[in-house]
């Protein structure tokens, strides 16, 4: 079937047209799939609203569009898409090299500690040394977290679904122990840490919104990402690591150091968007210093299909939603429970979409 | 033949998605003997005697057992009607006893835990009458490989069989466990029972059995009585293809040694001996074929030549240079190219672009990268002009490698392992499920490769293959090279013999009379 559709185009487009069209054709099949996803999956949520006694398309419009009131409300939501942006494009890496990384999550809160400890212990440098410097303590702080399961994968064959869940335990845990002991601000009855030094935090965007660069750094890493994965050596050792690792040893690629790569940089990012929650946003540590970015994360990264630079659309479509479940339980009797279950099933659909979407690459 | 056989299969088909698996195959045994399988892998040998055994359902045709027309939807169905397999991967529970495997499945467990008593007894008299060795309270995964294959036996006649299946029973075993073996299935055909059993190890097969079939892909081409053919006859059947290739060419003009093997040991994927003290040399420009059965240790030995398999002793010399050892990467890039066998699981990335396939040794490497980043237009050059030259059938260098046919996959595999430049050439299955076109294009290039100085070693289960380019031919079996002849083809009959094992002045007496 395929000859014969050539065969026509053949005659009618020039070569150059042709690569075109294909291309055009393969990012519109990419792009639609996913938006078709979404759409789906909010018509079910109307639905299921509506079977609860709600106006489930005054709820799903309400979720969507109820948070774009004004610039505020906007730079709320990129304060939400920043880690997002980071954990997912971080995870398209290690999705891509075949590393099932699901401690983001855990990677975020080691990011955190990391970042509170050196904003918290160094006083009397400039912002332009200070700031960098927390954000690099959180990514290496997320790296060495994520490597410790990427160790013990490559050395001991030990899955990393399973060290990775388990070191996110480890690490909330270890969070709140830091915030109730040896990190306690001890002037506080609650269980947080020390105020960051002015310094360490990261500068706003506008000096009386929370927003701040991290967003920019996101969507630059996002798109740096993007450009290591497909057009750098390494990046392509990654990817046919993740496609084919009998390929990749035959070809002499070090699987094991590919895998410790892609894993780190996933948490990196993961890290340092934990580094953010504390230097940007909270300045201090909390105990529950992320509510499930890391587990969203994965959902980000899903929905772009391991594609980075589509993380930073995903991860902004998942902070929608996220500040528009904020504004129902606000306005409306919507319990939140419901809002779960829409975002569930974006995420459930993405994946038949995604089948639906391989299989239709054979036809077209 | 007797008017009612025992067991007949009547044209069977079965397809698995693209893979026709059984193309009409018709098979008849008769009650009391031992019938044995013979074929390549993949052949179609374990699918058919699946069928028979209910784990498989066939597409078409009939299966007729004791006169009637059967078809089993699950093994416990064939088992009833007194059928048993014992398949290549054992089916027991590594943590349970030997007598706990036995009734798993078997009716209440009330009833079966108030009948251990009679489960241990029985299976301590039939232990006892085949002389199995096999305790009921042994935990499975204490056992050797060999007891555990016992156990397997031992099950199918503990449930009661009449017709007894066994695919490829003596791969895993060693040579005394094999002899072990063989005498069992003489014992069971002595109580009346049927023994059906693959192999592609021709001694074995003309030591016990009465009658051997012969299958290539997914067809019975001959049933012969044991007496009838000899293991060069049935060597020849096996591999098939007397269409003779005859490529133009000169005779070869030996240089230097480029490659030197000496005393080459290496183990396989079940932790036994494959390649047992392999010494060879290929001087550059000279084809040096190595001939098997498939199974013989040649997947090894390619694999522990390109660095992909531990080496146990022995030396890998390339140009004088000591590479025994040295990794993929560094032996890639001592100029050693390697066509592998398995092109999906070594040779290519299917979901990658011809482009991305062609550099997937030199990704960074110029000029294909340059400061750690692809060069996309220097990738795009070098693939279109390898596109050109070996006349790979695709639209552009972006499309999918998954998107091309099997021959116009593996010219891209040869065009990328000889744009390397290599002093040697390691070829694993130079032509294997590719169009004749394709077959000789490649074959061609190789003989170019020859002239232009290049040393080659080509390992291959094709005799057409060896007989059209190699300058001389290595006759591999169980691990060791057995003898060296010259590409001619009266020399057939010899080389039939080196592959099943037989140097001439040995002859084995057959077991089973």
């Amino acid at each position: 079937m395929e000859q014969v559709n050539q065969g026509v185009r053949e005659n009618v487009y020039p070569q150059a047209a042709q690569a075109l069209y294909r291309t055009l054709s393969q990012a519109a099949i990419s792009a639609v799939t996913p938006i078709a996803a979404v759409l789906v999956a909010l018509a079910f949520g109307a639905t299921l609203l509506w079977l609860n006694g709600f106006d489930g398309t005054d709820v799903v419009t309400v979720m969507i569009f109820g948070s774009f009131q004004d610039t505020r409300s906007v730079a709320e939501i990129l304060l939400k898409a920043t880690p997002l942006i980071l954990i997912g494009a971080g995870l398209c890496v290690a999705f891509r090299c075949s590393i099932w990384n699901i401690g983001a999550e855990g990677q975020l809160y080691v990011g955190a500690i990391a970042a509170t400890f050196v904003g918290t212990s160094i006083d009397g440098l400039s912002v332009w040394v200070h700031a960098p410097l927390v954000m690099l303590a959180g990514a290496l702080a997320g790296a060495a977290w994520a490597g410790i399961a990427g160790y013990l994968k490559v050395r001991f064959q030990a899955s990393e679904i399973v060290t990775t869940i388990m070191l996110n335990y480890i690490a909330i845990i270890l969070t709140s122990y830091l915030v109730t002991g040896p990190m306690k601000d001890a002037s506080a009855a609650y269980p947080q840490s020390a105020r960051l030094v002015r310094e360490a935090w990261t500068p706003r965007i506008v000096s009386d919104m929370r927003l701040h660069i991290g967003i920019l750094v996101a969507v630059v890493l996002a798109v740096a990402l993007y450009i290591f994965l497909q057009r750098s050596s390494r990046g392509f050792a990654l990817r046919v690591v993740g496609l084919n690792p009998h390929a990749a040893r035959y070809a002499g690629m070090d699987v094991r150091r590919n895998v410790m790569i892609a894993i780190c940089i996933s948490g990196a990012l993961a890290g340092l968007a934990g580094a953010f929650e504390v230097a940007g946003v909270t300045h201090r540590l909390y105990q529950n210093i992320s509510p499930g970015y890391g587990f969203e994360g994965i959902a980000v990264a899903l929905l772009a299909n391991n594609n980075p630079l589509a993380a930073i659309i995903s991860g902004g479509l998942f902070a929608t939603l996220r500040s528009g479940s904020e504004v129902l339980q606000i306005t409306s009797q919507v319990p939140q429970v419901l809002v779960l279950v829409i975002q569930g099933m974006v995420i459930l659909s993405v994946v038949a979409f995604a089948k639906f979407r391989d299989k239709f690459r054979f036809v077209a | 033949m007797s008017a009612k056989p025992f067991l007949r299969i009547d044209n069977i088909r079965k397809r698995f998605g693209p893979i026709v698996a059984s193309d009409g195959v018709s098979l008849e045994i008769e009650e009391g003997e031992i019938h044995a399988l013979l074929g390549e892998n993949g052949a179609g040998k374990s699918v058919l005697m699946s069928m028979i055994c209910g784990m498989v359902r066939p597409d078409e045709g009939e299966i007729i057992y004791r006169g009637q027309s059967v078809r089993f939807n699950s093994p416990r169905e064939a088992i009833r009607q007194r059928i048993g397999m014992v398949h290549q991967h054992f089916m027991l529970v590594p943590n349970l006893t030997v007598a706990e495997n036995y009734i798993l499945g078997q009716g209440s467990a009330l009833k079966v835990i108030n009948d251990m008593d009679k489960v241990d007894a029985k299976i301590r008299e039939l232990s006892d009458r085949y002389a199995l060795d096999v305790r009921p309270d042994a935990i499975i995964e204490d056992l050797s490989v060999g007891e555990q294959q016992r156990v397997e036996i031992l099950k199918v006649l503990f449930h009661g069989i009449d017709l007894l299946i066994l695919d490829e029973p003596t791969a895993v075993l060693t040579p005394q466990e094999t002899d072990r073996l063989l005498a069992l299935m003489g014992d069971l055909v002595k109580d009346g029972k049927t023994v059906v059993f693959i192999s592609h190890k021709l001694d074995e097969v003309m030591r016990v059995s009465n009658r051997i079939s012969v299958m290539r892909d997914g067809r019975v081409v001959h049933t012969v009585n044991v007496g009838e053919t000899d293991a060069r006859g049935l060597a020849r059947m096996m591999v098939g293809r007397d269409v003779g290739m005859e490529l133009p060419r000169s005779p070869s003009a030996p240089g230097p040694l480029v490659l030197s093997v000496d005393n080459l040991t290496c183990r396989g994927e079940t932790g036994l001996p494959a390649v047992r003290g392999v010494s060879l040399d290929v001087r550059a420009g000279e084809i040096v074929g190595i001939a098997g059965v498939s199974g013989n240790g040649q997947t090894e030995l390619s694999l522990a030549l390109s660095g992909l398999l531990p080496v146990d002793t022995g030396r890998v010399v390339l140009n004088g240079k000591d590479i025994t050892g040295l990794g993929p990467a560094r032996i890639n890039a001592s100029g050693f190219s390697h066509i592998p066998e398995d092109r999906h699981k070594h040779g290519i990335v299917m979901s990658l672009s011809l482009g991305e396939n062609t550099i997937l040794q030199r990704y960074d490497q110029p000029p294909f990268a340059a400061r750690g980043m692809l060069n996309r237009r220097a990738i795009g050059e070098h693939t279109r002009d390898l596109i050109k030259r070996f006349r790979i059938k695709s639209r552009d260098e972006n499309q999918r490698i998954g998107d091309l046919s099997g021959g116009n996959q593996q010219k891209l595999v040869v065009a990328r392992e000889l744009a390397r430049n290599p002093d040697f050439i390691l070829v694993n299955q130079l032509a294997r499920g590719i169009d004749i076109g394709a077959m000789e294009f490649v074959m061609e290039e190789m003989l170019k490769q020859r002239d232009s100085g290049k040393a080659i070693l080509l390992i291959s289960t094709e005799l057409e293959e060896l007989f059209a380019i190699c300058d001389r031919i290595l006759v591999m079996c169980h691990g060791e090279i057995l003898g060296e002849l010259p590409p001619e083809r009266t020399r057939l009959d010899e080389l039939g013999l080196l592959m099943a094992g037989k140097r001439a002045d040995v002859v084995q007496p057959p077991l089973a009379s």
